[in-house]
This record gives C-alpha cells, structure tokens and sequence, in this order.
C-alpha cells in the first residue's frame, strides 16, 4: 500500500492541508486502512524534499502544523501517472506461510493435514464473514468500501481455493511414506523467504 | 423453537461392501431467521443434507424436524403438505417455469396448494414487491436475465408462509454482481423470520451467512461461530 502515492492522488485534486489529508485517505479506502498522522506527515516532508510537492512554508521556522498547506509539484503529477501504470510488484502474500505450514502439515508424522487445512479454512471464512458483513452493512452509495471489501473477499476466496485443492491433491497422492525431501524439485525462493 | 433440526442423521445407499456412507451422524439446528452455510466439495454430502431436511428423501437414521414437527412422524400425506406449505427449495438451474409469467411462477405454489387464483397472484406480486422485484412482474423466464430469474425462483421459494428456505449452489453459474444479488436476497427473506440452509462449495457465498459449517465426506468437521463483527477490522491502525 503505497500511502505516498496515495497522498499525491489526493493532492492531484488541489491543494490540502495534512490534517484534510489523512481524513481523505481515510474515507476514500473505506476507513479499512487507517493511517496515524505521524504517517502522513512524514510522508509528506519526503515527497517535498524529492521535489513532489510543495508546502505554504511561512519562513519563519515553525513547521505550521496542522494548517500547513501541501500542493503537487509537476514533477509530483508525472510521479503519480507513471504510478498508476507500473505493475504492481508481487509482495510476498501473506499465504506464503500457510504455503510452508501445509507443506510441513504433508510430511510431519502422526499430523492430519486435513484437519490442519480445516482449522485455516475456517478462519479464513470468518474473516470473509467479516468483510462480507462490512460490504452488506455498507451504504450502496458507498463504492470504495464495496470495492476494498470485494478486493480482500477474492484475495481470501483464493486462498481457500487453494487450500481445498491442496487438500484434493494431497488425497490422491498414492498412499506411503512421502518420497524423500532431496528427490524433490527444489522450490522456487520467494516460497522458503522467511516471512 | 428451532425451524430445523437435525438430529443424528446418517444416510447410507447401498449395503456391504458397496454401501456408500453419504452421511454420518449429521446434527444440524437452525432457529428461525438464521442462515447457515453448509460449506464442502461435490461428494462431502451437502446436497444429501438439504434433501433430508426438506422431506425429499429419508434419513437411514436419525431424526429430522421442521418447525417442531418430526418428519418421520407426520407420515407421508403430512410431509406432502409440510413441502407444498412450509419449505422452499432453489436449485442451481432456476426451475421457473417457461410457460409462466415471473409473477404466475411465484404463484404457482400457492395454486398448486388450493388457494384461488386472484388471492395466489395478488400474495405473489406482494411477495415480489416486498422483496424489491416489482419490476417484470409480467415478464416471462427467458425474458429475465439468469440473476433475475434466481431472484424470482427465491421469491417463489418464499411465498405464502414458508419458514425454511433451502438453496442447493443458488448462484450456481452467475456472475459476482448477480450471485451478491441473490445472497442479499436470502439476507432479507431471513430478516423477516424465514430460516435458510444453504449448500455450497463456494466461500464468497457461505460468507454471507450467520454460521457456516463445513462437510467432508458426510461429516460434520468444524462450524464457524457466530457471525464476527466487522467492526473488529476497523481500529487496527497504528494510531496511538
């Protein structure tokens, strides 16, 4: 979550103070993220020392708190825009450590990976409850909320796909002793990354 | 008292060796107005369980009662009329008829139980409109998109004074906008009393409901608990 260039496409609509700031961000992502004001403010002083906005500085030394006035800088509009078209960079996703968990789950003697993947199934779908209730208690009116609630309901729904697959696929594997971890395929790195 | 409950049932077809074991010792309580997801791949028995608690097929063992009434007791006259009064059904492909009007296919079931024409069409658009489908009332089936036509195959499921609603896959092949549809749908059918069961293998949907419970291979392996509060995902941030 890039609270910088978030900042910068509030800050593309006109100028604001910090304050204005952090209530804006708020609002616009269905208040699910929320941001403290040390983070925006913080924020703000780098996008003005690179040069991506502007303050009303007074000159006389105080830092104008929350009245301080921000404005985007040409260069700050060029920054946003080639934002928005830059891809957005596989992070690590959280379900890497449940990727490690259901592997060890598959080879640890005397554990049920079935019971093991339940116990994650069903915190995930009361999480998806969760969300579910905020989108359906939500004003129809209110598309951000529906639209960041509908972005973790499908990133969850994926996750338990995956979990009922794996749980398919470890089902049909012969039965036995796993074949041993160094005949194994070697796993792609970000997978063992330590999270 | 409970709309539905499910007491230890089992549901076996077949004997010996090539008996299958659809369900094993399945309980399952659903109190008026509450929707309960029954979540599990094909196979785990799902649909099994939403036929025995509608009365369309016998437990082997096991206990069924809807609204206080046990099933097996009522004897098979009963539970004819317990499924023409009291319990509506949706399946994954719509079921309206094509010969019929949106609003004459809701009112079909209400006919079908004795009640005259003018009084079942009148209940039927009042079904509708409650619901917030008054518009295409008069539309035929192939007239109506397939969100519109689950919509209406709910409302009928409803209509008159059914309390137990059962919906096997009921968005079954529709899209996210149309399948929040029919689920916000379910929500409001129960916020006026009626109790839900619904069958699925799909997580967005089970989501919508109060509890969830999770089958595999005819068992009942673990329950959600009550439905969270979402106001716990709020007030996580980092602010001091």
């Amino acid at each position: 979550m890039s609270v910088r260039h978030a900042l910068l496409a509030l800050l593309s609509e006109g100028p604001k103070y910090g304050l204005q700031l952090r209530t804006e961000f708020e609002d616009r992502t269905g208040e699910v993220w929320p941001l403290n004001v040390g983070q925006v403010y913080q924020t703000l002083q780098r996008l003005e020392r690179d040069g991506l906005v502007t303050s009303d500085d007074d000159g006389d030394g105080d830092d104008g708190g929350p009245q301080k006035g921000f404005r985007i800088t040409g260069a700050g509009r060029d920054e946003l825009d080639a934002w928005l078209r830059t891809p957005a960079i596989d992070v690590a996703p959280p379900r890497d450590e449940l990727v490690i968990k259901v592997l060890v789950a598959l080879r640890l003697p005397g554990v049920d990976l079935a019971e093991v993947v339940q116990v994650h199934r069903r915190h995930l779908v009361e999480l998806m409850q969760q969300y579910t209730r905020l989108k359906e208690d939500a004003s129809p009116d209110d598309v951000s909320l529906g639209l960041v609630a509908d972005a973790e309901l499908f990133r969850l729904d994926a996750v338990v796909r995956w979990l009922d697959a794996a749980e398919a696929r470890a089902r049909q594997a012969p039965p036995g002793e796993p074949a041993p971890v160094t005949s194994r395929p070697r796993l792609p790195r970000r997978i063992g990354a330590g999270r | 008292m409970s709309a539905l409950d499910v007491r230890a049932v089992t549901k076996t077809y077949g004997e010996g060796t090539t008996a299958v074991h659809a369900l094993v010792d399945v309980d399952l309580t659903v109190e008026p107005g509450e929707f309960v997801a029954v979540m599990g791949p094909s196979g785990s028995g799902k649909s099994t369980l939403l036929t025995i608690a509608g009365s369309l097929e016998e437990p082997t063992s096991g206990s069924v009662r809807v609204g206080g009434r046990d099933l097996a007791a009522l004897g098979r006259r009963g539970r004819e009329r317990l499924r023409r009064r009291e319990v509506g059904y949706v399946f994954q492909d719509f079921n309206l008829l094509a010969g019929l009007s949106a609003a004459e296919n809701v009112a079909l079931p209400l006919e079908l139980d004795g009640v005259p024409a003018g009084r079942a069409a009148a209940t039927a658009r009042a079904a509708l409109d409650d619901l917030g489908l008054a518009e295409g009332l008069d539309r035929f089936p192939d007239e109506l998109s397939g969100g519109e036509r689950q919509r209406v195959a709910i409302a009928r499921a409803v209509v008159g004074e059914r309390r137990l609603l059962l919906a096997d896959e009921p968005t079954g092949a529709l899209d996210s906008a149309n399948g929040e549809g029919v689920m916000r749908l379910i929500r409001a059918v129960g916020a006026r009393g009626v109790a839900t069961v619904v069958a699925t293998h799909d997580a967005q949907l089970a989501a919508w409901a109060d509890r969830v419970v999770f089958l595999r291979d005819g068992r009942m392996v673990d329950r959600t608990g009550a439905r969270p509060d979402p106001a716990t995902l709020l007030g996580t941030g980092t602010e001091a």
